[in-house]
């Protein structure tokens, strides 16, 4: 996608990395641990299993409350299509997941049903947190501070925080430096998630922006900036001074940039949907592949506040299902090949499930729990808790069964191996997402 | 003109003077004029530099702390819409409450959808807000006052995140503002009547017998005394005696029936006391001059850490003494700050171009400096949410950390290409609305750099030497030569093209990023 020539900073790790550790040159922090190993790996090229810095967490975000009861639809019960005559998902139509607990998957969910087979997902049930909030900005940000007050840092934030720094949730500390790679964000923001008090994400909506755009005024402005960016620390500074913690983020900046852009530039190994979460698991899938050590992606899909019309097995609801399916679908075939699907770990999560009963829109309005996926071959394959009762209501509100807090502590204990209760601020039970080992 | 640099030797930092004592007259020149400008302002041009330094210290520190004499565009209430988020009459409550009670959906759905369009609306005023509020900030000939409407902004961090009112935001920036160089025990008993800050940490709901603690924690910890000057009991019966505070509307109201009148004991303090004792106590406390001593300089100054141990005791000492600064005045923030604009320790060679610039700071310091044209002031909100500092949008109520924190391998492109937008209209972000391609008249900036050093003309290396210092303050060799190389690879003339080319090249430099 880009003109190879522009990785001139490419050109100078090659062939400059032997002599980096004498060079009076400002090195970048990451570079200084990998210069030998990651970041040239070949296509393909993994770490030594079972090491957990080869494990990666692939966070999907469903923006403006996915609609779980579409989602992972309870045919076997009539009091769903008693509350939704016009939208309700056909018995017959529905992709069986269980036919003991007659759950089926949204009929365009094709994909994602072929992973469940595979034994490659686990659904589980009826996720929230107590006291739900029904406003999109306040339950966004519960789900991403894992805080039911929705303040605070993010929790993959904290989590960075706590590997490269020690700190638990809520600390707060003057630390010199972040070392190590940032988590990474495809997207135009940063999510709060990834928000640390010290670390903060790498977001890009692409790639080619991700560089320093004044290049594109002149070709002869290249060269003079990356000689200004990489000339190297002042030998009057003082090492611990910001003049010199800049001089080293911006060479920093400049190496990951050329990394990650070389990275996406390497054709995929399956054919992904030409959609926007097609292309953006397309590009994680990339970066993997480049054997980049990050170690949190986080990609999204907008467009699910489906107040009206969201229609049933087509439609609305039924196109983002497709999308989201068909995505994750290709991300796997192209993991597999790449021989890396057992390093990555993927969870999608909405902000809140949607009203049992339809309005009178033929839509749904904000409601509280709803399912949560989980895929990789390293999951408890199946599903995971009962589907929340639609008799049994608070104010027309499915009760949730297990809190999305005792997921995020799984995945931090058992996937990341990072400690829980230091991130999280609190004790949660880990919830038992992952296959006996 | 232009002082020679310092040398280029590694030595040890001298550590700045542990006194208020103040910078000598003759000391006061374009270098301590542009730091000055930077830091109790938002930087200026090579004029305003230029006459600042030629006023000499105590006039020109007068000129920026003492403003009120300076004719400034007045903040008109009908800026905004005051009633967007207005509660529903008793006459629409009654009738969605109806609503509910027979079950009409299509009623509700009505109501639903007008909540629905009027959040619509606010959020496009917020929006709105923003943006006349970072034009002020570029446009303001009191720059002092905005940025001390900024550093309360942090200070007192509110966000429209949780409260979802624009106005509120709008009449609370307002208030910070009318406020921002006066008194801050006048502050802190505004900010306790203050429905955005009511909402925000929810004492709209606390009452007697069920006081909301979360307002009493935050005025002790965060806003005033700091972590270890107060207990656990202070809190609880502060927020006692802040019970009944609430606002209707758009206004405050202390509601009698919901206050705690029983006797409490706060910092010492007892008796039947009500908000406003407790603000009291609070500014009865040694402490709190302190703490807001030790703000003001890890805002101006540097930034030290909130904790004293882990502060130098040159600087300890310092911030001490502006503590006692702040104690004689009662609480009134300019003699403070004369005091600390005026004093060799802020001019100190370990002190001067070692902040990071906020991303507000490098922003408007951008367009107030190198008189960029604003283009959509959109993208410029955009960038400083990519950055870090989304304003009116705080990520909690501790505000932004600052420092470091604001630079990471993604804010440091961001800070890069926005300048790069600023200067040539080439979009940070990918998107394209209303790029408007207005050209950035370098010739404007040559002009004045000429007039204020005539023998440049016609002598490149002089020309990059005196942008270097004039932009970052410093003339490091390895730049000087690049830039230098630069221009001689074209013409060795420097037009107006030239010296664009020229200031893209130097705002990406990471020296840049300090001021």
């Amino acid at each position: 996608m880009t003109d190879n020539k522009a990785y001139t900073r490419r050109t100078f790790l090659t062939s400059s990395s032997l002599t980096l550790a004498s060079a009076s040159v400002a090195v970048p922090a990451f570079l200084q641990r990998s210069a030998f190993g990651m970041p040239m790996a070949a296509p393909g090229m993994r770490s030594i299993p079972g090491v957990p810095e080869d494990h990666v967490l692939v966070v999907v975000q469903l923006s403006g409350g996915n609609d779980g009861l579409n989602m992972v639809v309870p045919f076997g019960n009539d009091l769903y299509y008693k509350a939704r005559p016009g939208i309700g998902i056909p018995a017959p139509q529905a992709l069986t997941i269980s036919e003991r607990d007659g759950l089926g998957l949204h009929p365009q969910m094709g994909g994602i049903k072929g992973l469940f087979d595979d034994g490659l997902c686990t659904v589980v049930q009826g996720i929230g947190y107590p006291n739900p909030n029904r406003s999109h900005f306040m339950s966004m940000d519960i789900w991403h501070t894992a805080d039911t007050d929705g303040t605070g840092d993010g929790w993959l934030g904290r989590y960075f925080d706590n590997q490269c720094c020690g700190f638990g949730k809520g600390e707060s500390g003057t630390v010199e430096e972040v070392s190590g790679q940032p988590g990474i964000a495809v997207g135009r923001n940063a999510p709060l998630a990834m928000q640390g008090r010290q670390s903060k994400p790498i977001a890009f909506e692409s790639p080619d922006l991700f560089r320093w755009t004044g290049e594109d005024v002149h070709e002869s402005l290249k060269q003079p900036y990356d000689a200004l960016v990489s000339r190297g620390e002042d030998k009057a500074l003082e090492p611990n001074s910001n003049a010199s913690f800049l001089m080293r983020t911006a060479l920093d900046a400049q190496v990951s940039s050329d990394l990650i852009r070389s990275a996406v530039d390497r054709a995929p190994r399956s054919r992904y949907p030409r959609t926007q979460l097609g292309q953006q698991l397309a590009m994680v899938s990339a970066m993997i592949a480049a054997g980049l050590d990050t170690r949190v992606y986080y990609v999204s899909l907008g467009g699910f506040d489906t107040h009206a019309g969201q229609g049933g097995p087509q439609g609305a609801h039924g196109n983002l299902m497709r999308t989201l399916s068909d995505a994750v679908k290709a991300f796997y075939d192209d993991l597999k090949r790449q021989e890396n699907a057992e390093r990555v770990l993927t969870m999608t999560f909405s902000e809140f499930g949607r009203r049992v009963g339809q309005n009178a829109s033929g839509g749904t309005d904000h409601g509280t729990a709803a399912p949560l996926l989980l895929f990789g071959p390293m999951v408890r394959a199946g599903i995971l808790g009962n589907h929340p009762s639609l008799k049994n209501l608070d104010q027309g509100d499915l009760k949730y069964q297990i809190d999305f807090r005792t997921v995020y502590a799984s995945i931090l204990e058992n996937w990341l191996k990072a400690d829980s209760e230091a991130i999280l601020g609190k004790r949660f039970k880990p919830a038992q997402v992952f296959a006996a080992t | 003109m232009i002082q020679a640099s310092p040398s280029q030797a590694a030595e040890p930092p001298a550590l700045p003077p542990a006194t208020l004592e103040t910078l000598p007259k003759h000391q006061f020149g374009f270098d301590q004029a542009r730091h000055l400008l930077w830091r109790a302002g938002f930087g200026g041009t090579p004029e305003q530099i230029q006459l600042l330094a030629s006023w000499g210290l105590d006039k020109a520190v007068d000129y920026l702390v003492d403003p009120s004499d300076i004719p400034v565009e007045e903040v008109r209430e009908d800026l905004f819409a005051s009633d967007i988020m207005e509660p529903l009459s008793d006459l629409e409550r009654r009738r969605y409450r109806a609503a509910q009670a027979r079950g009409d959906e299509e009623e509700i759905a009505r109501f639903r959808a007008m909540r629905q369009r009027r959040q619509r609306d606010d959020r496009q005023q917020i929006r709105r807000v923003q943006l006349w509020w970072l034009e002020r900030m570029i446009e303001t000939p009191r720059p002092l006052e905005e940025k001390m409407t900024l550093f309360w902004h942090g200070h007192f961090a509110t966000s429209y995140r949780k409260i979802e009112d624009s106005w509120h935001m709008f009449r609370q920036n307002q208030m910070f503002r009318s406020k921002a160089l006066g008194n801050f025990g006048e502050l802190l008993f505004a900010i306790i009547r203050d429905p955005a800050m009511i909402v925000y940490l929810d004492n709209q709901t606390s009452r007697v017998g069920a006081p909301n603690e979360n307002l009493a924690r935050e005025l002790m910890e965060l806003f005033s005394l700091g972590e270890g000057n107060y207990t656990e009991q202070d809190i609880k019966e502060g927020a006692r005696a802040l019970t009944g505070y609430t606002y209707e509307d758009d206004a405050f109201v202390f509601q009698d029936n919901n206050h705690d009148k029983g006797s409490k004991s706060i910092l010492g303090a007892r008796g039947q006391m009500d908000g406003d004792d407790f603000v009291t106590a609070i500014l009865q406390k040694r402490e709190c001059s302190r703490f807001m001593a030790r703000k003001l300089y890890r805002f101006f100054v540097g930034d030290v850490p909130m904790d004293p141990e882990r502060t130098s005791r040159e600087q300890n000492r310092f911030i001490d003494q502006l503590a006692g600064v702040m104690l004689r005045s009662r609480y009134e923030i300019a003699p403070v700050l004369k005091s600390l604009f005026r004093s060799a320790h802020f001019y100190h060679e370990s002190i001067v171009g070692q902040q990071i610039k906020s991303p507000v700071q490098l922003v408007v310091g951008a367009a107030r400096s190198l008189l960029t044209p604003t283009r959509d002031l959109n993208v410029l909100v955009d960038a400083l949410d990519l950055m870090g500092q989304n304003i009116l949008f705080p990520p909690s109520v501790k505000g932004w950390d600052g420092g470091r924190s604001w630079i990471n391998t993604s804010t440091m492109f961001v800070r890069q290409n926005i300048l790069s937008y600023m200067l040539t209209g080439r979009m940070p972000v990918g998107t394209d609305r209303n790029a408007r391609e207005e050209r950035y008249d370098g010739e404007a900036l040559l002009a004045s750099l000429l007039a204020a050093d005539p023998a440049a003309k016609g002598d490149p290396k002089r020309v990059v030497e005196y942008l270097l210092r004039f932009t970052t303050g410093r003339s490091p060799t390895g730049a000087r030569d690049e830039l230098e190389a630069f221009v001689a690879s074209h013409g060795g003339r420097v037009s107006g093209d030239i010296l664009t080319a020229l200031l893209l090249l130097i705002t990406a430099m990471p020296e840049y990023q300090l001021c």
